[in-house]
């Protein structure tokens, strides 16, 4: 039978995939989608805890993530297509001016 | 017992594909990760469904797979994609990014299975994710977060506009 440690497990072994590609990748593509797995690892746990303890608020909560890593996207994207437009690289390690 | 077979096949599916996207062999095109993160979403809207949060696993394939994923391949094809093949992988990144989470791992899987968060769930659940009863929550207890919301997606919206204009005056 399934239990509420086994959705755990998923999930963090999820946000853990994630926090990988946010440290190894360098694309900053690919850097914001390692951000979505690890949104989406949150979201799973949430699920989860909403189900197992039968409360509805959980659900509620991850609709909001949802909406908010919409938003996050849209303007993150946005901001990744001026920096292109301006440097002509999506790559991390050609954006270090503010490197000490 | 079928509930089970298909919790391990979405599972292993979800984190399969989210290997693929952060870490393929085969491939580092952006394009490929962005598809295997379609793979993900919709996998993991299985587990959604499993988890009888209908409405949920709905948006997810909505939202994700619809509207952030075909944001992503927009970017995506406006830049050059082969650059990020033809630049070498710096290996001490890469083994030092997997021992770190490697250890965070570790962690938490220790932490959620000496914790017996188990022992406080209920073996019988009613709760049902439908749309329905999303909706009378969302609309009784969390209306006001549901307004502030909409205000943060219009200044989504209008910042997205304002980035990608050409000359910021």
């Amino acid at each position: 039978m399934i239990q509420f440690e086994h959705y755990l497990i998923v999930s963090a072994l999820l946000f853990c995939v994630g926090l990988l590609g946010a440290l190894t990748r360098k694309n900053l593509l690919v850097l914001y989608m390692s951000l979505e797995l690890m949104l989406n690892a949150a979201n799973l746990a949430l699920v989860a805890g909403s189900r197992f303890h039968d409360n509805l608020n959980g659900q509620v909560m991850v609709f909001f993530i949802i909406t908010v890593a919409a938003a996050e996207v849209s303007v993150g994207l946005a901001l990744i297509v001026a920096l292109f437009r301006r440097r002509q690289t999506t790559n991390v390690q050609d954006l270090s001016e503010l490197k000490l | 017992m079928i509930e089970s077979l298909f919790f391990i096949v979405f599972a292993l599916l979800t984190l399969v594909c989210a290997l693929m996207v952060v870490a393929n062999p085969f491939s580092r095109n952006p394009v490929t990760s962005a598809m295997f993160l379609v793979l993900t979403i919709i996998s993991m809207a299985g587990l959604f469904v499993l988890l009888n949060a209908f409405f949920l696993a709905a948006v997810q394939v909505l939202v994700y797979a619809g509207a952030v994923i075909v944001l992503f391949l927009f970017v995506i094809m406006l830049m050059d994609v082969e650059e990020e093949e033809r630049r070498r992988v710096k290996h001490f990144a890469v083994y030092s990014g997997m021992l770190v989470s490697g250890v965070i791992a570790v962690i938490a899987l220790t932490a959620i299975m000496s914790s017996g968060v188990g022992a406080y769930s209920s073996s019988n659940p009613v709760v049902q994710g439908s749309a329905k009863s999303l909706g009378k929550i969302l609309f009784q207890n969390y209306l006001l977060p549901f307004e502030i919301l909409s205000i943060l997606l219009l200044v989504a919206m209008v910042g997205a506009i304002l980035l990608s204009k050409k000359d910021l005056k």
